[in-house]
């Protein structure tokens, strides 16, 4: 039902995008998307796809075009740290803006939240996932943990068909996104045609390239009022790549650890020496000994 | 005989849609949603079957319409009810309840009449409904 449903149909004779686009509000949304999250290049243009498509479909259907709605279910692969949750938290809110989901919640969940335990568990558990998800967003993290190969009688494909039934009788109703490493995401695919079909929108997210990280760092510190002194920020760029270049490596996860480290480091040299008089400028800033002290430096040396 | 209990009993039949609209209501006040069903219209019968567990934290009406569905589709030809419960208080008290479902011909009900002790009557209601088996009442 439309709220702005004073123009009957026909009495419409143009209608500008930028207009309906504004009335939605998805704008400053999407603005926020575009601004608030570093990189992700081809995540951003894949919702800006789906956004325009959403809004031309409200203006179609104004103008009483057939506009059936489109499948939005998806898939987020990518390695970890890359920023999934955080796009499918947002995407909630845009759906919602633009009125394709009725609430716009975001319900995360993993395996462990739709397999039961024992026979018969497993179909209720999946259910009340779905029921508490409907009119808003279901996020399964590490989706391929649902399906086990190695165990015919897993519960796991009892919520897998669950799932598949809701998604597909309840297109309306809510928007499954799945979420995963993109290569165990490939085999639980390649194992469940049923998901690979029902799922449209498959959006890789690329690793953060090492510029990405630093400007992510300086705006994690930001918001948390701190800020890297200038022999800081090419500690942290020093840092990045030998980082990188260390078994689990998770990106912007990972930066958001050392960087709480050089917040302890920081916090440990003031106190250090408690007895000095400390300035603002002290106490905000994040120099490059907080970083430079970090194990991976330390392991290079050696 | 149309059974008049909980909400909108003396309004026409609610409509799915008016019921979505309802159980809306009820999740935007925060309440937790029940349905149960019977096929034994007598008023004091108060413990109705449930459908399931209650529903607490639903955001959407559609997933309680979902299950409603789901009853209907088995004992469609019941007497159907959602109630919403609030916890506000720190207890759950059901703030409002109403039939979404009920059979086709209501039988309706018998008044029984029997002598007791000197010229004494005692009366009694009974749902025609109940002479058959459990199950079988609204076949």
């Amino acid at each position: 039902m439309s709220v702005d449903g004073e123009i009957a149909p026909q009495a419409l004779a143009t209608v500008r995008l930028a207009d309906e686009f504004a009335a939605s509000g998805a704008g400053p949304v999407l603005k926020q998307l575009d601004d608030e999250l570093i990189g992700l290049a081809p995540v951003k243009q894949r919702i800006h796809e789906i956004a325009a498509l959403l809004l031309v479909d409200r203006v179609r259907s104004r103008f009483g075009l057939a506009s059936q709605a489109p499948t939005l279910h998806m898939s987020f692969t990518g390695n970890p740290g890359t920023g999934k949750t955080t796009v499918a938290v947002r995407m909630a809110e845009i759906l919602h803006k633009l009125g394709y989901v009725r609430r716009g919640h975001l319900i995360a969940v993993t395996r462990d939240d739709l397999v039961g335990q024992y026979i018969g568990h497993t179909a209720p558990k999946t259910k009340e996932v779905l029921k508490k998800a409907m009119g808003g967003v279901l996020f399964i993290d590490e989706a391929y943990y649902l399906y086990r190969q190695e165990n015919e009688r897993d519960y796991g494909q009892e919520a897998i068909e669950i799932l598949l039934q809701v998604m597909e009788n309840n297109r309306d109703d809510l928007v499954v996104i799945l979420a995963g490493y993109a290569d165990k995401m490939d085999r639980f695919f390649g194992s469940n045609p049923g998901f690979r079909s029902r799922v449209a929108h498959h959006i890789d997210f690329p690793d953060y390239t090492d510029a990405d990280l630093i400007a992510i760092g300086e705006r994690m510190l930001a918001s948390l009022n701190y800020r890297l002194s200038e022999s800081a920020r090419e500690a942290l760029a020093e840092y990045i790549p030998l980082r990188r270049a260390q078994p689990l490596f998770a990106n912007a996860r990972s930066l958001r650890n050392a960087l709480d480290r050089a917040r302890l480091r920081q916090a440990n040299r003031l106190f250090v020496e408690r007895d000095q008089e400390l300035t603002l400028e002290a106490i905000t800033t994040i120099d490059a000994e907080d970083i430079r002290r970090s194990r991976v430096f330390q392991r290079d040396s050696v | 005989m149309r059974v008049t209990q909980g909400c909108f009993s003396f309004l026409p039949d609610l409509t799915d849609d008016e019921i979505l609209t309802q159980v809306q209501y009820c999740l935007d006040n925060g309440w937790a949603l029940n349905i149960e069903f019977t096929d034994d219209p007598h008023p004091r019968n108060t413990y109705w079957e449930m459908w399931g567990l209650p529903m607490f934290d639903l955001r959407d009406a559609k997933a309680a319409l979902m299950e409603f569905d789901a009853c209907r589709k088995i004992y469609g030809d019941r007497y159907i009810r959602l109630s919403a419960f609030d916890s506000s208080p720190g207890w759950e008290s059901v703030r409002i309840s109403f039939i979404v479902n009920r059979p086709k011909n209501e039988d309706g009900f018998r008044l029984d009449r029997t002598g007791a002790h000197s010229r004494v009557q005692r009366y009694a209601t009974r749902a025609y409904a109940s002479d058959r088996p459990e199950g079988k009442r609204y076949a």
